[in-house]
């Protein structure tokens, strides 16, 4: 589905990925982890096409295309999906009104017909329930004076309602108690299934005690250093950060030469 | 003779010839206000008032007094503006009213909607009393000149405990033939509420699109004590014309005055709009949006004077500026010393949709009462990029997440209007403007 190779990203005039190799497959979770400053969030925002981000060097191909030359809104319409670390605030904008004109430009894009209100209010109501979205969250302004769980809840919601098939979620912990922790991590997992693949960006493993990833990565110095299952993720809660780093040397090693873990070799 | 005093010679023949009729009360008005005039002259940038806004264009125009013939306008010409047959309406034809487009049936008893000339006779007492009292020319030319020269204009009158449901409509319309030359109008219009009474008006300035005019306007509210005023002014003159509009309120204790500035069209205009809260718990909200696209100027002027205790005034301005308009905006509060407790919240943003557009904008607070609150906030800028961003990654085209945006911005003022066609009305034609606009930018 998603094939990332040798992958370079310029950030505020600073190279932070440094040649990224990375395949994920429909119906994989894949965990994207690393110290502050690696280049985590840069890898799922670069995916997304935010214009701060540029990318000199590699390619990324999505289900065959050339994911990098779409706009913003075509990836988004193509079936990538990003929940933002910072979600932003849209004074003015109705969440409802917001979320049914972003579906019905999806919608439009594949050639469906629009929902119309009523239609739209019936699947907002089949949806919402698994996130505990109330009528309150729908008639808001987006994101407007949420709390830091409601923001995440309605990431997660915006994906549930968009289904896309390669969804990126940029540290969709942070910041949030392990009851909002669960209730996202629901919603996700209810949205797992073949067809789909998920990046997950995250700093603690917390996060992966719920959402079970199928593969780990851990980004550092803006490389891939190291790649492996889920045990990955549980060795790196009990040693550190800094056991990478100490083990590979920043820079020094690329995913290729990766453990005995049986994960799928990635990069070229 | 400096050349001011030359501009203004022609200026001052008009005031000559300002109508020697009527009671003598309102003659030594007319009197006072030429008077006043005269030696004021036009205001010039060297006036802090008018810092920014040069008058020069209108004061060399020679605009002639438009004459008092209703059938310059047409219903079906002012069918865009009227909003909704159940209204309450009266117009106004270069300041005179138009019985034959009016439409004043079914007023309850007591409640007055219709020409202030004929109220100058037979509700004298109350147009005595109140007429050029609120609106005071000692310091201001456009003011002076309006009253010296006003013959007709608008006159509501709502008696205490009186609750009107329908919205009353007062559509000013500033019209000529095509010989006439440029003209001008002086709309005036005297709004009285009795105690605990209750109402909804709309002024509407508009004149033929294309068309170069002046309207020189002053409207005066009385709120009664205890009363509700809902009010709107829209201001959607021809982009060739001039406008020049103050409202002055007085709000007694506990009434509650509101008022709406919607200002659309004109290619410079001011819009002045000031209340005296001279009661206790009397509350004030001043909101405004206004649109300027090409070389166009408005200026809003607004000062709220707190001058007694436990008032509350909120206020809102936003403007969307395209091209190389310029706005201005000034917001004055002043909190005298026995104003404790007065709460006072201001807020003013502008979106600018283009590197050209400009705005000046000033808050103004006087504050000579210790136990107060007044906050104030403005925000100059164009479209947050994050927000665009955030849309885009959600599938909506840059093209549209704009628009969305630009929509929220004004509908956060649109939607605090409660007449509902109006509100209507109101969105189409700024939407269709913005829609003008944004192509323009598009395709630049």
């Amino acid at each position: 589905m998603l094939d990332i190779r040798n992958l370079h990203v310029r950030a505020e005039n600073k190279e932070i990925l440094k040649g990224i190799d990375l395949r994920v497959n429909a119906g994989e979770v894949h965990a994207i982890m690393g110290p502050n400053g690696s280049g985590k969030s840069t890898l799922a925002r670069a995916l997304s096409g935010h214009p701060e981000y540029h990318v000199t060097g590699g390619e990324v191909l999505f289900e065959g295309r050339d994911l990098l030359e779409m706009d913003p809104d075509e990836r988004a319409r193509e079936g990538v999906f990003m929940a933002f670390q910072y979600p932003v605030e849209i004074a003015g904008v109705n969440n409802a009104y917001f979320l049914k004109a972003a579906l019905n430009a999806k919608r439009k894009h594949h050639g469906e017909p629009e929902l119309d209100a009523m239609e739209f209010m019936a699947l907002i109501k089949s949806k919402s329930s698994l996130l505990d979205i109330d009528q309150s969250m729908l008639s808001r302004a987006v994101n407007e004076g949420f709390s830091g769980g409601e923001k995440k809840r309605n990431e997660i919601f915006q994906m549930a309602l968009l289904e896309p098939k390669l969804a990126i979620l940029d540290e969709t912990d942070s910041g949030l108690d392990i009851d909002a922790l669960k209730l996202v991590a629901t919603g996700v997992n209810a949205m797992r299934g073949p067809d789909r693949a998920f990046i997950v960006v995250t700093h603690y493993q917390r996060l992966l005690d719920y959402i079970v990833p199928d593969y780990v990565h851990v980004l550092s110095g803006g490389r891939i250093v190291r790649s492996g299952g889920k045990e990955l993720a549980l060795e790196l809660e009990k040693k550190g950060y800094g056991w990478i780093d100490a083990s590979t040397g920043p820079g020094s090693s690329r995913a290729e030469s990766t453990d005995a873990t049986g994960a799928q070799p990635v990069g070229a | 003779m400096t050349q001011v005093a030359e501009k203004l010679q022609p200026w001052l023949s008009v005031t000559e010839g300002r109508p020697h009729t009527g009671p003598r009360w309102l003659q030594d008005l007319r009197d006072r206000a030429a008077a006043r005039f005269s030696a004021l002259g036009f205001p010039t940038v060297r006036d802090e008032e008018w810092r920014f806004t040069n008058v020069a264009p209108i004061a060399s125009a020679e605009f002639k007094p438009a004459g008092a013939d209703a059938t310059l306008a047409t219903e079906a010409e002012l069918s865009g503006y009227l909003y909704s047959d159940a209204a309450i309406r009266i117009v106004i034809v270069n300041g005179h009213l138009a019985p034959g487009l009016s439409r004043t049936t079914g007023l309850p008893a007591g409640v007055r909607v219709g020409s202030l000339a004929a109220a100058v006779t037979d509700h004298t007492e109350i147009v005595q009393r109140y007429l050029g009292q609120l609106a005071d020319f000692g310091t201001r030319a456009f003011t002076a000149l309006n009253t010296a020269l006003a013959t007709d204009g608008a006159y509501v009158y709502i008696p205490d405990g009186v609750v009107l449901e329908q919205p009353i409509h007062l559509l000013f319309v500033t019209t000529a033939s095509a010989a006439s030359g440029p003209i001008m109008s002086s709309a005036r219009a005297l709004i009285v509420a009795g105690e605990r009474s209750q109402a909804r008006i709309v002024e509407t300035y508009v004149g033929p699109q294309g068309t170069s005019y002046f309207t020189n306007a002053v409207t005066e509210v009385v709120a009664g004590e205890g009363s509700v005023l809902d009010h709107y002014k829209v201001q959607q003159e021809s982009v060739q014309a001039f406008h020049v509009g103050s409202m002055h309120v007085h709000a007694a204790r506990a009434a509650n005055f509101s008022s709406h500035s919607f200002s659309l069209g004109g290619k410079l205009v001011r819009n002045d709009a000031a209340a005296l809260l001279d009661g206790e718990g009397a509350e004030c909200t001043l909101n405004g949006l206004y649109l300027a696209d090409g070389d166009r100027l408005v200026d809003n002027h607004t000062a709220i004077d707190h001058a007694k205790a436990h008032c509350p005034s909120h206020e809102i301005y936003k403007g969307i500026l395209g091209g190389r308009a310029h706005a201005i905006f000034n917001g004055k509060i002043i909190v005298r010393q026995d104003a404790q407790k007065t709460d006072a919240k201001q807020t003013n943003r502008a979106l600018l949709l283009s590197d050209d557009a400009t705005i000046n904008t000033k808050p103004q607070l006087e504050i000579f009462a210790d136990d107060v609150k007044c906050t104030h906030g403005a925000a100059i800028g164009q479209l947050d990029d994050d927000a665009i961003f955030y849309l885009r990654a959600r599938g909506l085209t840059y093209f549209e997440a704009r628009d969305m945006l630009i929509h929220a911005f004004a509908g956060d003022i649109l939607d605090r209007v409660k007449i509902e066609p109006l509100r209507v009305a109101l969105e189409a034609e700024l939407y269709a403007q913005l829609a003008r606009d944004l192509a323009e930018l598009d395709a630049a």
